[in-house]
């Protein structure tokens, strides 16, 4: 669980995740847009389907990995979020054609 | 990636303060030189976020944080290309540098490249590090730096290192709440830094190290001394179980577990660059092998800051600049005495900017029951793979980190070892009962980040190397 | 010193990749007490870096002794996964769908139905199914292929398994069977002695009644110590393996598969470059390529590992098995598919070298054949 400062600066960003409106700030990655909703897990893992979130938040880990904008796997901490971005958790290996 | 030259006299991996003080003089002194960056801003992780974090009030995060804003102005009017948001994937020993940006990879050769990847935060394995909840405390304080987020409910900091404390002190400063922090710097450790005391209270460090240690202490319970630890929840993180010393186990409701165990060099391009490495003892960790300009046994490439053994932020700089001045003596722009007579300034910062380090590395250094798990501890993130299976690997007589990779596939997923070879290693070595060092380490093969396979496919290719797969 | 001529095992196997070890577990389910000489954590172990197929189709072609030889060892594969399995526990996940061949043009289709023709016109070779298939029969079992994508050889015997897991379970294997495996027991000297053999290894000496070579790309040295030889040469391949994806592709198909634990593997190139492993982005770049034009829908997988490795290639690509006449009980054995041959060298080969003596269906594997003229 994590909280916004109450005096943070920032432009709103509108976005979905799993298809729900969700509001980020303008800074924000896509994994601390998820944390900062309230997402406690943004995927299962491949082996053995435990739930998992971002770790590092420095592009090292590849536990923020979630599908954005129909393409899987991308690691969400590296990825700025932007208005009318869909974001969707995973569930174990990606699919092949998203 | 118009933007980009066909190529670079230098070229620059990370925009830390390594990276961001190497391009800066580098540029000054008339070098085509570009940055490159897989963050979206300059700062490196240290000063993550510092031209645009939304965290108002200055004090929050501290002035040793605001201080990266001076490397960022000269940065910018330097004359030197910036590329944010660009991942380097390869550094081939011809200088040909593979990356990767908004999806399309293309190779930029360079006659000189400063690796500047910096530190990343050691692994800290404890059985229940996977659940969510858990995370760096590095991680906590990029959070709080880039979006100005706090954990909040029952927030629990463990571990050992002058992050876990800084951060506990940027919390506090922030209005946000700790729980407790599980400080697990081992008793001995003091005994054994006392001889590098002196050094340190030299270093200028210490009074301000002292003040936040002090202030932190006087506002949030410290529980030191803890010996063992897990998380332990249902799909998320809700209790930490620990031990103080050889006391009885104690559980605490948690919904935010910041792990930190101090921070060990990003290997993982120069390793793959094929750069020579070494055990270093004091530190604990696997090093890239340089001389005093952060020269490496590939010849053109050079690394500074923390990516060539843990310094801290302000020796990152100077040892940027070194190894900048030495690129231009490479590429024949400053003669031998001239790259000397230059680098005595920055030298002399860099020599004090260091000192106090072996009390820091002796005091900080993770107890052995944390570097060396227990059997059911997961090693291997990405492939789940537990120190008891490291053990059995070597029961069967693996010897080293590359031979338990083919048998357990530990360090084969995405993250490539980074979260998981420090410990492997550690393992082996104390089941083999050998130095790490006798262990070895992972070899390491471009890419060291993920492209698809549409971005390898369209890189250039040269004859021979289309006749060797398809004229076979 | 004083010398002794008690041996400590009953053979020496030199090599702890696929081939030794193959050899080393099926000695050892023959009773006999068996020791692993290996190199250490860095070496040159082709058995890390291979592609995993049990391939069939193809093979044979100009020594037809060696397709029955591959066939015999595809037939035998699922027994022999089954034996590891009970013995280890670990499911090496071999699997016999068919495997494809896929050919990009009019003239890559004629070049391979003429080769396969020639193989199997072969006197004595073995008789076994194999299909030319066109594009649209292609299509059938995997509608996703390229328009570039002609058609494809598929014979039904190939397959393929979890290499990695193939060596953890025959070291398992081994290791429940009493085997002992000495890594950082790099041999230097071969010796004979009364009754057998004495290494001298940088780990000191051990002593054995035979003597298996089966090191790889050592066994150029190693062999001509004991009146044998193993004229092998490096050749390096390269190899592109993606992130775990829900499974998609059923079958093997050339130098593109997807393994039991999701990644797909692709492969393949051949250099002449010695002892070297570096990876070059533009052949890696030029199998990515040829991948696509197979199967446009990889264009999307993140590759998350490149490597290569190098293959024990004799002058002809064919294996060599032999035992030394001037120093009987010394064996040579060497091939570049220990994959596709473990189940034979644990069952066909291992017993004849534990009674010690090859039956002449090996005679045509023998290094002599490099010393005939070719004129003869």
């Amino acid at each position: 669980m994590f909280q916004r400062l109450p005096n943070a600066s920032g432009e709103r960003v509108s976005f979905t995740i799993d298809g729900r409106a969700a509001e980020a700030l303008s800074g924000d990655s896509v994994a601390a847009a998820l944390i900062a909703n309230g997402v406690s897990a943004c995927r299962t893992t491949p082996v053995s389907g435990a739930p998992r979130a971002p770790y590092c938040m420095m592009g090292v880990c590849f536990d923020c990995l979630v599908t954005i904008d129909d393409v899987g796997n991308q690691q969400g901490c590296l990825v700025r979020v932007r208005p009318g971005m869909r974001v969707e958790t995973q569930n174990g290996k990606r699919e092949i054609e998203r | 990636m118009s933007d980009l030259k066909p190529r670079y006299d230098l070229a620059v991996i990370g925009a830390g303060p390594a990276g961001l003080a190497a391009a800066t003089l580098a540029a000054q002194r008339g070098l085509s030189t570009v940055l490159l960056d897989e963050q979206r801003a300059p700062g490196g992780q240290i000063y993550r976020a510092v031209t645009q974090s939304p965290v108002r009030n200055p004090s929050v995060l501290g002035s040793d944080y605001w201080h990266g804003a001076d490397l960022v102005g000269p940065f910018r009017d330097s004359g030197a290309d910036y590329a944010p948001g660009t991942t380097v994937w390869s550094v081939a020993r011809s200088l040909d540098i593979g990356l990767s940006r908004d999806g399309a990879a293309r190779v930029l050769p360079a006659r000189h490249i400063i690796l500047a990847t910096g530190a990343i935060e050691r692994p800290f394995p404890i059985p229940g590090w996977t659940l969510p909840g858990v995370m760096g405390a590095g991680a906590a304080q990029i959070l709080l730096k880039t979006s100005g987020l706090v954990a909040s409910g029952n927030v629990v900091l463990a571990g050992t290192g002058p992050l876990l404390w800084l951060l506990a002190w940027q919390y506090l400063r922030a209005g946000a709440r700790i729980d407790v922090i599980l400080d697990t710097t081992p008793r001995e450790n003091w005994r054994q830094a006392m001889p590098h005391m002196g050094a340190f209270v030299r270093s200028g460090y210490v009074g301000k190290g002292l003040k936040l240690l002090l202030e932190v202490r006087r506002k949030v319970k410290v529980i030191g001394n803890v010996t063992s630890l897990a998380a332990e929840g249902d799909g998320r993180v809700q209790t930490v179980v620990f031990r103080q010393g050889d006391g009885a186990e104690q559980r605490l409701p948690a919904d935010t577990l910041l792990l930190h165990h101090g921070v060990i060099p990003n290997i993982n391009l120069a390793n793959a660059t094929g750069c020579a490495q070494n055990w270093d003892e004091a530190q604990r960790c696997w090093v890239p092998t340089v001389d005093g300009w952060g020269a490496t046994s590939v010849e053109g490439v050079s690394i500074a800051g923390d990516g060539a053994g843990i310094g801290g932020a302000l020796a990152a700089e100077h040892r940027g600049r070194l190894a900048a001045l030495d690129a231009l003596h490479r590429l024949g722009v400053l003669d031998r005495d001239a790259r000397d007579r230059d680098a005595a300034p920055h030298r002399e910062a860099l020599d004090k900017a260091q000192r106090g380090r072996e009390f820091l590395d002796t005091l900080y250094r993770p107890a052995k029951d944390f570097r060396v798990p227990t059997d059911e501890t997961i090693v291997c993130r990405c492939e789940e793979v537990t120190a008891k299976q490291v053990r059995d690997a070597v029961k069967l007589g693996v010897s080293g980190p590359n031979q338990t990779k083919s048998f357990l596939r530990c360090g084969m997923g995405p993250c490539q070892g980074r979260l998981c070879g420090p410990t492997v290693v550690e393992v082996i070595a104390d089941a083999r009962g050998v130095s790490p060092a006798e262990v070895g380490y992972y070899r390491l093969r471009p890419p060291v980040k993920p492209i698809t396979l549409a971005e390898l496919a369209s890189l250039p290719k040269a004859e021979d190397e289309i006749a060797a797969v398809l004229h076979h | 010193m004083t010398e002794t001529t008690r041996s400590d095992y009953d053979v020496a196997v030199i090599g702890g990749g696929l081939v030794g070890s193959a050899i080393a577990w099926g000695l050892a389910q023959h009773g006999q007490k068996v020791a692993i000489l290996d190199e250490g954590d860095i070496a040159v172990r082709p058995s890390r870096g291979n592609f995993a197929l049990v391939w069939v189709q193809g093979k044979g072609l100009g020594l037809p002794e060696y397709a029955g030889w591959s066939k015999r060892s595809s037939d035998t594969w699922t027994g022999f996964a089954d034996q590891l399995r009970q013995q280890t526990g670990i499911d090496v996940c071999y699997e016999r769908p068919g495997g494809f061949m896929p050919l990009l043009s009019e003239a890559e289709m004629e070049h391979r139905a003429n080769q396969l023709r020639r193989l199997h016109n072969q006197p004595n070779v073995v008789r076994y199914d194999y299909e030319m298939m066109d594009r649209a029969a292609v299509e059938k079992e995997m509608p996703f292929i390229g328009k570039d994508v002609v058609g494809a050889s598929y014979c039904p015997l190939d397959g393929h398994c979890n290499s990695l897991k193939l060596l953890r379970a025959l070291h398992t294997g081994i290791s429940l069977s009493g085997v002992a495996y000495l890594p950082n027991h790099r041999v230097e000297r071969i010796d004979p002695m009364a009754g057998g053999f004495r290494m001298t290894t940088a780990s000191g000496e051990v002593r054995s009644g035979k003597v298996v070579i089966a090191a790889g790309h050592d066994g150029r040295r190693l062999a001509p110590m004991v009146g044998l030889e193993a004229p092998v040469r490096p050749e390096r391949g390269h190899i592109i393996v993606t992130e775990k994806t829900a499974p998609f592709l059923k079958y093997p198909v050339g130098f593109i598969r997807q393994t039991d634990e999701g990644g797909v593997m692709i492969g393949d190139s051949f250099e002449d470059v010695g002892l070297d492993t570096t990876v070059r982005n533009g052949i890696t770049s030029t199998i990515a390529d040829r991948a696509l034009r197979i199967f446009p829908l990889l264009g999307k997988l993140n590759v998350v590992r490149t490597w290569a490795a190098l293959r024990v290639l004799t002058p002809d690509g064919f294996p060599i098995y032999e035992q030394s006449t001037s120093m009987p009980g010394a064996f040579v054995a060497t091939c570049h598919s220990g994959v596709t041959l473990a189940a034979n060298h644990a069952l066909a080969l291992a017993p004849h070298i534990a009674a010690g003596s090859l039956p002449d269906e090996f005679t045509a594997f023998s290094a002599r054949r490099f010393h005939v003229p070719a004129a003869a």
